[in-house]
């Protein structure tokens, strides 16, 4: 008698029940966030998208549409309910359109109305078929009522009439184009408002990074208020963006600016500076207030790793003779590389993103346009939603491009 | 180059820039706080700032404070005034004094132990990170607390008064609770109690909610596992890189259509989708750094996972909860773009478009300055108050601005 080979117990393989219910569990929990996001992200993204090959502006947001008013005119024989009924838009046609109204209780129809209207029982249906751009008509149904003037007036004009009517929409229907990125393209106006992007995200990023550690190399030791003054260097941040941006503007303001009269007193200068008015100045000034605002980020992030580095390799750089600049350059340096890379990119792609402080310093104007205000001016001030998109786009790939990159050297450093 | 490392000439130099520094400092405050002129002289900043310099390093550092008063008094006497002061002889000598001392004090800690000879490497970089120490203590405050002055005290004034002399900020103390009258006006013609009303039930209801949708969402990317959880964390970061003004766009349009532009409602629908991501990134960070054995005892004594998360999790996690409502309080608080492209309704403003609203050629500076600080102060008084708090959360919410 042989018996069969004794099989080892396996580990069992595959995802067993506690696994999947696990990740269920995640789902759940994870899917009221995973809603929300697609649908004010993804779904604007996707949208944004569509849009910037749409020629849509401002206008179009409120599709054409016919627009009816009724009142009720004359008394007696004459008595007869007015509709005017108008286009709203002045160049699209909206077609199919269709009126009904139901005369109230204390009005009857007398005889039947003129064409396009047909009356039935109460109802009153006027079919106009197409009505073009501009179009305006106004149709009299003359009827009787019971009663004195004015309540027969309120009763006829309480039952709203309906009107429907299909418009193309810009929004929606298949037409695209590519207008929207020629025209943001087109001439040297893109190239220019690229070049001020860059600036102001490449210096306002850098000089907060380097003040941000010159803030943080002062904090970085014991004494007595140091929490006092940490916390008041935070301030720039804390405070709301309009709060700091206006007090800026207030205190460059060429005629009653503080900052002006102290220059002038000073003998720096002879007459009033425009700070956010000028040309290349402005660009500068709004890079500064961007280092000024920003800088306390930077000193918080550098203030923490700082604080983590082990001190036993300063006593015995100390020991080796090494002098104060020798230690800063050789060794606090090299351990802060990696938080300063990666607040460098964030803050990098996070400028890139700004648009609230220049808004509110220049709105964009004397050459210090960025690509976010261009989005914004594109779209509302020129009323062109279509190429305000299309800036949208652009800078969306550009964002897509550095995060690829942040994320390479994210996960090289691995520090935050 | 050797040579020129001495403390004679470190001395001088470092008090040179040291005097220049200081004078500018008091000129600049005293401008400020009295309204007439003063200005830095520079004859008398380099010879107060050569002598004072050299003296401490050839006698000792004791001897600094005393010189400081006295070669900017001798040097204002003989007018050569390291600060020029102008409008009457109290300011001279308030200057003279008040500089002197600021600079003498100030040298005493830069010289250290200088050595009137030879210095060695140390002593020279150790003079030198001393004179930059001081140096940014007095930049980092006048530049943080020189626009926060500006702000509070031009609210204070009057349209003539501030044109009359921009500088002059003194307070007129006869005028008496007159001086707050661009606040009375605010709150009373502007609306700006309602705007604060707004502002602040919006901030709470979107902390609430953002609570409400980041807690779990942070606990299953922390501790569950399963398929697509790395790419789930990484995206959280991702989508913290989308700029608000590429989907403030879309959200436009949709609310355009929707109708929900112009309505509270659409504010506190929008603002918790853009803190979530925050919140979440934020708190699977801390949810990780908790030990998993605690909610495995509660799992093996017979809690649910929700359970678990509920009683051990959050109870756990009361700090860091703590941080990211603030957080996301300061952000619905300050948020501006969204607020001020969905309202158009002045009955349904937040602070910020408020305060927007103020900034027209016709309605007076000093009222967008008190809207100014009407909207920081309730967010610094919340923030000195947590300050521990606040700091933690702005390291762990990453370097969102």
């Amino acid at each position: 008698m042989s018996t069969a080979p004794s099989v080892p117990p396996r580990p069992p393989r595959g995802r067993g029940p506690l696994a999947r219910r696990e990740a269920r569990l995640a789902w759940q929990l994870l899917a009221p966030t995973l809603a929300a996001v697609s649908l004010v992200v993804i779904l604007p993204l996707l949208a944004i998208f569509w849009i910037s090959f749409k020629p849509v502006t401002l206008a179009d947001l409120r599709p054409p549409a016919p627009v009816v008013r009724e009142s009720l005119r004359g008394s007696g024989e004459d008595m007869r309910v007015e509709y005017s009924l108008r286009n709203s838009s002045q160049d699209q046609t909206v077609s199919g359109v269709v009126l009904t109204d139901t005369l109230p209780d204390v009005l009857s129809f007398r005889g039947s109305p003129e064409a396009p209207c047909q009356a039935d029982g109460k109802v009153l249906t006027c079919n106009f078929g197409d009505i073009e751009g501009g179009f305006r008509t106004r149709v009299a149904v003359p009827v009787t009522g019971q009663g004195d003037d004015d309540a027969l007036e309120a009763a006829a004009e309480g039952s709203e009439p309906t009107v429907t009517g299909t418009a193309p929409n810009v929004l929606t229907n298949l037409t695209f184009t590519w207008q929207n990125f020629a025209r943001i393209f087109d001439g040297s106006e893109f190239w220019n408002v690229l070049g001020v992007t860059l600036f102001y995200t490449f210096f306002g990023t850098a000089g907060a990074l380097v003040v941000g550690l010159f803030a943080a190399l002062l904090l970085d030791r014991s004494f007595k208020g140091q929490g006092i003054l940490r916390g008041l260097y935070l301030f720039p941040y804390v405070a709301p963006v309009i709060a700091v941006a206006f007090t800026w503007v207030t205190l460059f303001d060429p005629f009653s600016g503080s900052a002006n009269a102290l220059l002038i007193q000073m003998g720096v200068s002879q007459s009033a500076i425009n700070f956010f008015g000028e040309r290349p100045l402005a660009l500068v000034m709004v890079t500064l207030f961007e280092i000024w605002r920003y800088f306390p980020l930077s000193f918080l992030f550098i203030l923490a790793r700082m604080q983590s580095i082990d001190t036993d390799m300063y006593e015995a750089a100390d020991m080796d003779g090494a002098s104060p600049f020798q230690k800063f350059r050789f060794l606090s340096l090299p351990q802060l590389l990696g938080i300063l890379s990666v607040l460098f990119l964030l803050r990098f792609i996070w400028t890139f993103n700004k648009f609230d402080d220049i808004f509110l310093l220049t709105g964009g104007n004397a050459g210090t346009r960025v690509l976010t205000v261009n989005v914004y001016e594109q779209a509302f001030d020129l009323a062109n939603i279509g190429a305000g998109a299309a800036v949208a786009v652009v800078i969306f790939l550009c964002l897509t491009l550095f995060s690829i990159f942040f994320f390479r050297v994210m996960s090289r450093e691995e520090g935050l | 180059m050797k040579s020129l490392r001495t403390g004679y000439i470190t001395g001088a130099a470092l008090g040179v820039l040291w005097s220049f520094t200081m004078a500018v400092t008091v000129a600049v405050a005293m401008s400020f706080a009295t309204g007439d002129g003063f200005r830095p002289g520079t004859l008398g900043i380099v010879l107060s700032g050569l002598l004072c310099g050299a003296l401490s390093a050839r006698v000792g550092r004791w001897v600094a404070p005393v010189a400081g008063v006295v070669i900017y008094a001798v040097l204002t006497a003989v007018g050569l005034p390291p600060v020029v002061a102008e409008g009457g002889m109290l300011h001279v000598v308030l200057s003279a004094v008040i500089g002197g001392a600021v600079v003498g004090l100030g040298m005493w800690a830069i010289s250290g132990d200088l050595p009137p000879g030879a210095l060695t490497r140390h002593e020279f970089e150790a003079s030198i990170i001393r004179f930059l120490t001081g140096f940014g203590y007095v930049f980092f405050t006048a530049i943080v607390v020189i626009p926060f002055y500006v702000m509070v005290m031009t609210s204070l004034k009057s349209q003539q008064a501030l044109l009359q002399n921009p500088l002059d900020f003194s307070l007129d103390l006869s005028r008496g609770w007159d001086l707050l009258r661009s606040y009375r006006e605010l709150l009373t013609d502007y609306n700006f109690g309602q705007y604060l009303w707004t502002s602040f039930f919006i901030s709470v209801l979107t902390v609430l909610i953002t609570l409400a949708f980041s807690i779990p969402g942070a606990y299953a990317v922390a501790r569950l596992r399963f398929r697509g959880r790395a790419a789930m964390s990484r995206s959280v970061l991702l989508i913290y890189m989308v700029p608000m003004i590429v989907l403030a766009l879309p959200i436009y349009i949709g609310f355009s259509m929707a109708g929900l532009r112009n309505t509270v409602f659409g504010i506190i629908v929008i603002y918790p989708v853009t803190t979530i991501p925050v919140a979440l990134y934020m708190l699977q960070g801390y949810f990780r750094g908790l030990p998993a054995e605690v909610e495995e005892a509660g799992l093996m004594d017979g809690l649910s996972r929700l359970a678990v998360i509920w009683k051990i999790t959050l109870p756990l996690s009361l700090p860091a909860l703590a941080s990211v409502s603030l957080y996301v309080f300061m952000i619905a608080w300050n948020e501006f773009l969204l607020a001020f492209m969905l309202l158009d309704d002045p009955s349904k403003f937040t602070l910020t478009r408020g305060i927007a609203s103020l900034n027209s050629s016709e309605i007076p500076r000093q009222h967008l300055m008190a809207g100014a600080v009407i909207a920081t102060v309730p967010i610094m008084g919340l923030f000195l108050g947590l300050e521990r708090f606040m700091t933690r959360g702005l390291t762990a919410g990453s370097v969102k601005g």
